[in-house]
């Protein structure tokens, strides 16, 4: 089956709408969350009117079909991610936000003893282009227990910093934390080298996999990572649904994060004792519907191939690259070919502030995003206050591409009349 | 086109020319306010002369619209006494609050009312207030800073 965008669009309801008084939508906003094909909208939508109930809980049909449709859920995302363990090691969480918070609390949390606890003389590796959301929990997790945090720092080339990979990741490291594909730069993180060095070290691998899950295979063994943090609505999902895998062996010793029902195995007045994994970590009524719409969104990327998902962007990523090689005081914020990269373009004008770029964009029809995209270490590090964000996904095509060179011209033309 | 309500003449002409920008050596109070959502951010110098705004200056990065705004308003409130800026202060924000349904009052605000065409756009109003938030807070703490002198 050849790759179709025009056809996978016709998938996704948004396109039939347009904006800005008539223009056709450029959704190039991607790296902030995807759209959302009809079969996703309807099996969260057929969740509530069909089979709508608490899950694990109830003696009734409902709950029952319930329970299936849920842990349906968990053996899709299990089956997507090549998960070692199956369907019990798959957290269900409301995001990857949540995934990376639960792991710093847990942590956080661990007895003396516990191979998780880290305290002062104990090191947290991150680097410099990570997202908020897997920066600042390690930051204060490291202020609450005295640990120290180190990271990797980006080339000029908007690579990771290897060279100095064993004074970074240290015998006295316990937890490397890093991300899969940086939501700014587009880089694809070389993961061999930091996963060897942290496992010689006997620290736990975190891999922040929000911007490469929706858009490459992922195969966990492959990765050879022990911790593993997507949201379910970068990749065709529902929000409000996020997912953490780990190793059984390292859920099993990591202790809870939040308590409450569902959680349990027996409870009295004064103590409680927990439910095995996943359970253990999914307190309260679950995410249901949009679990299960997790579920159709990963099998209708199955459909399609991850393999050529990746193909097909990584073909486009290059088409867009080499037009904006030819716009005149564009820069690019990140590697300047395809190689080990996916489909996030950032780049600056020079003369215009991103955020004119994207108000000139928005009147074209063409979505992108402006600022420091949640990586403010990041900029600072590059020294841009800001940026703009074309990311790229499935249903785009050369036309999008088009759309946005040609708004960037126009938005040229139109700042540079003054 | 609807952007040209956006971006006027007036406010493409400060961010390219702006005014009073660079730091007084010396100050009354000084401020650094940071968009957080997009990264801008001014620091704003500000001298008072008993109940006089003696002098107002500036440095930042950001958006023609928040570095327009900060040098209008710069212009605007130098040599206005804390009174006088208060009212300015307040029409402006009212004015930001508006929806595009203000066309703002120009013997309160001079040139600023263009950014009456900027309160239509939700995304901005922000940037267009980043300036002024920070006078707000430089006033207060140059008031604090004058009666700790004294
Ligand atoms: C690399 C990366 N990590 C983490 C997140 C956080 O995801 P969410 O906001 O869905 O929890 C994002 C998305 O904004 C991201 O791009």
């Amino acid at each position: 089956m050849s790759f179709s965008a025009a056809q996978i669009r016709k998938d996704f309801p948004i396109f039939e709408r347009t904006v800005c008084e008539g223009k056709r939508l450029v959704y190039l906003d991607n790296g902030a969350t995807s759209q959302k094909p009809l079969s996703v909208i309807e099996s969260e939508s057929d969740f509530y009117r069909l089979h709508n109930a608490a899950v694990h809980r109830g003696a009734h049909q409902l709950a029952e079909e319930a329970t299936d449709a849920y842990e349906g859920a968990r053996e899709i995302v299990a089956a997507f991610l090549g998960a070692p363990g199956g369907a019990d090691e798959i957290i269900f969480t409301k995001s990857a936000t949540e995934s990376l918070n639960l792991l710093a609390y847990a942590m956080g949390n661990a007895p003396v003893g516990n191979r998780f606890a880290v305290g002062a003389g104990d090191r947290i590796v991150v680097t410099e282009m990570e997202h908020h959301a897997n920066l600042i929990p390690w930051q204060q997790l490291t202020a609450r227990t005295g640990a120290e945090l180190a990271w990797f720092k980006v080339t000029a080339e908007s690579r990771l910093d290897l060279s100095t990979i064993n004074d970074v990741i240290t015998a006295n490291t316990k937890i490397v934390s890093v991300t899969h594909q940086s939501n700014v730069l587009g880089t694809i993180n070389p993961l061999a080298a930091i996963v060897a060095r942290a496992h010689e070290v006997g620290a736990v691998v975190i891999l922040d996999a929000c911007q490469s899950v929706p858009h490459m295979s992922i195969d966990i063994k492959a990765l050879g990572v022990d911790f593993l943090a997507f949201s379910g609505h970068k990749a065709l999902g529902p929000t409000g649904i996020g997912v953490l895998w780990g190793h059984m062996d390292l859920l099993n010793e990591l202790p809870p994060f939040l308590f409450g029902g569902s959680m349990i195995e027996n409870v009295t007045m004064t103590t409680a004792t927990w439910a095995p994994v996943p359970q253990k970590f999914e307190a309260g009524v679950p995410n249901m519907a949009q679990a299960v719409g997790l579920g159709a969104a990963l099998n209708y990327l199955t459909n399609l191939g991850m393999d050529n998902v990746h193909a097909y962007e990584v073909a486009l990523t290059g088409y867009l690259l080499e037009k904006m090689h030819a716009v005149p005081d564009l820069r690019i914020v990140g590697p300047a070919n395809t190689q080990s990269r996916g489909g996030t373009l950032s780049f600056t004008i020079k003369g215009i502030h991103p955020h004119d770029i994207g108000q000139y964009l928005d009147s074209q029809g063409v979505a992108v995003r402006t600022g420091h995209h949640c990586a403010w270490p990041l900029a600072r590090a590059l020294s841009i206050p800001a940026s703009t964000r074309a990311s790229l996904y499935l249903y785009n095509d050369e036309s999008d591409c088009d759309a946005l060179v040609d708004a960037i011209l126009g938005a040229q033309k139109y700042f540079g009349r003054f | 086109m609807e952007l040209d309500s956006l971006y006027q003449e007036v406010i493409l002409d400060h961010y390219k020319h702006p005014q009073h920008k660079g730091l007084s050596p010396t100050f009354s109070a000084q401020v650094t306010h940071v968009n957080t959502s997009c990264g801008d951010e001014i620091i704003l110098n500000i001298n008072l002369d008993n109940e006089l705004i003696s002098e107002l200056t500036w440095e930042g990065q950001g958006c023609s619209i928040s570095q327009a705004s900060v040098s209008m308003m710069t212009d605007l409130l130098t040599g206005k006494t804390l009174k006088q800026a208060a009212v300015i202060v307040k029409s402006f924000s009212e004015l930001m609050a508006s929806k595009g349904t203000s066309a703002g009052d120009p013997l309160v605000l001079e040139d600023a009312v263009v950014f009456a065409g900027v309160s239509k756009f939700p995304g901005r109003v922000k940037c267009s207030l980043l300036g002024w938030m920070a006078f707000k807070d430089a006033a207060i703490q140059a008031q604090a800073n004058n009666r700790g002198e004294r």
